[in-house]
């Protein structure tokens, strides 16, 4: 019996691990990348409190924070087609959970934009510079600094939420689990091991996290 | 022609009038003090000539170029600070980098500079202020003297026709005011222009060349400096001199 769940377990782990591999890693790479860069457009455009654009980006943020991510995986993927616009599963989980990951990580970066310290912005006009020069030189270094760990806990969470992609036929690495699991019925084995390889992938971030926060620690040791 | 006009500058916040109409003409070479009581308007107007705030009324030549301050366009505000510096109270470095490179950036960004010409610019412009040993620090690891000093630096690097200092010794420790004064004073000999908001009275006695005195939003006197501290015109003057002399004791 053990010798069965044993074995069972051993097969798999290369099955479940590569899907991992080819799937939940590049669809975490992908979407938190398009995300982070939404998150700095719509962050600036309230920073600069550019009028409508703003309004457009608070309407976003409310709809993306306010219903869940899988409600937002089904009309994307199984809604849209009704009105003719068909996207293939990886792509539209991709789509997904950067539109999803921009929304929350706009609010972290505005709130680290915001703290700041504001005359460097009022040096930076004085010493000729425009408004773009003085994000991109002066307040964005400073601000994704401050937004380092909160962005790293929000990579860690999409690592785990990428899951949710298994709904609409993205075979990442629990989908792979569930159709092991549905050959073999170990349940209890084969979730614990997929949970593995997520806790495996999730700490390996984590050393990342702290190790860039060292390394990011502040610009200038006293 | 003087280098600098203000005419009748005007500024009010939220209603309040701070700013009532203020004329002011400066000399290339004058090196002119402004005194006056806190909230008279003193840092409103230095931020109004520089576009970090927007007058509601008022004229500006500069450099013979002539300026609406209620109707300045983003190039005009671009094109008189290249050609200006500031100072501020608080120093506001760019924290993220180093001595060097703050001196560098108006140079390297703004300017369009080659980063090799601009590094050997600010290293003289550091050694001027006295801190080339501590180019590479930034700025949390340099005292308060020290950081306005490089603030200071990062304001002359661009050889602008003109610096404003606004109170730029008065977040300083007491035993801090004298070397950031004393690089003020060294600018000052070199004729390099400067006006400068202070509350140094010693300053404004022996480096100056005018005085200004501001409250309540109006310039209530503006003299050659022997002729505002040896016979004011205004009674207000007078009082706000024996005030703060009294002080002095
Ligand atoms: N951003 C602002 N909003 C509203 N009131 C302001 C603002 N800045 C300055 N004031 C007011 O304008 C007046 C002049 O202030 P300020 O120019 O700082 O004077 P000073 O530098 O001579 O002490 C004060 O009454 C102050 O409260
Ligand atoms: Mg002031």
């Amino acid at each position: 019996m053990t010798e069965r769940i044993i074995n069972i377990l051993i097969q798999s782990f290369p099955k479940i691990l590569v899907p991992g591999l080819l799937k939940t890693i590049p669809l975490t790479a992908l979407a938190f990348s398009i995300g982070f860069c939404i998150a700095v457009v719509v962050a600036l455009i309230q920073f600069a409190e550019i009028p409508v654009l703003r309004q457009v980006c608070r309407f976003y943020i409310w709809v993306i924070r306010g219903t869940p991510l899988l409600v937002q995986l089904f009309v994307i993927f199984y809604g849209l087609p009704r009105v003719g616009i068909l996207i293939d599963p990886f792509p539209c989980a991709v789509i997904v959970f950067a539109v999803n990951e921009g929304a929350y990580a706009a609010e972290t970066i505005r709130g680290a934009l915001e703290s700041v310290p504001h005359g460097q912005i009022e040096a930076g006009y004085c010493v000729g510079m425009s408004w773009v020069q003085i994000m991109y030189r002066i307040v964005l270094p400073q601000a994704l600094r401050t937004a380092f760990p909160t962005l790293g806990n929000e990579l860690i969470s999409m690592v785990k939420d990428t899951s949710l992609a298994a709904n609409i036929t993205v075979t990442e690495m629990f989908m792979t689990t569930q159709r092991i699991n549905s050959v073999y019925y170990e349940p209890l084995a084969l979730y614990l091991e997929v949970g593995f390889i997520y806790l495996m992938f999730s700490t390996v971030l984590t050393k990342l996290q702290s190790l860039g926060e060292k390394r990011l620690a502040s610009y200038g040791k006293r | 022609m003087p280098m600098l006009e203000i005419k009748n500058l005007r500024k009010s916040f939220d209603g309040l009038d701070v700013l009532k109409g203020i004329s002011l003409s400066v000399e290339k070479g004058d090196v002119i003090s402004i005194l006056g009581p806190s909230g008279g308007g003193k840092t409103t107007f230095l931020r109004c000539v520089n576009f970090l705030e927007k007058a509601d009324g008022g004229e500006m030549v500069f450099d013979g170029r002539h300026i609406d301050l209620a109707r300045v366009s983003g190039r005009e505000m671009r094109e008189v600070r290249m050609k200006t510096g500031f100072v501020f109270q608080n120093y506001n470095l760019f924290l993220n980098k180093t001595a060097l490179q703050n001196v560098t950036e108006g140079l390297v960004t703004a300017r369009r500079m080659e980063k090799a010409k601009a590094e050997s610019l600010a290293m003289a412009a550091l050694d001027k202020v006295g801190l080339a040993e501590r180019a590479s620090y930034y700025p949390v690891q340099l005292s308060g003297g020290q950081q306005q000093r490089v603030a200071i630096a990062r304001a002359l690097v661009t050889e602008p026709e003109i610096i404003y200092f606004d109170e730029p010794t008065s977040a300083l420790d007491p035993e801090l005011t004298g070397e950031v004064l004393s690089v003020m004073r060294d600018l000052a000999r070199e004729g390099q222009t400067l006006l400068v908001v202070t509350h140094e009275i010693g300053f404004a006695r022996n480096v100056s060349s005018r005085v200004c005195f501001i409250e309540g939003g109006v310039m209530v006197e503006s003299a050659p400096v022997e002729e505002f501290f040896g016979a004011p015109k205004e009674a207000r003057t007078r009082a706000f001199i024996q005030a703060i002399t009294s002080k002095e004791v």
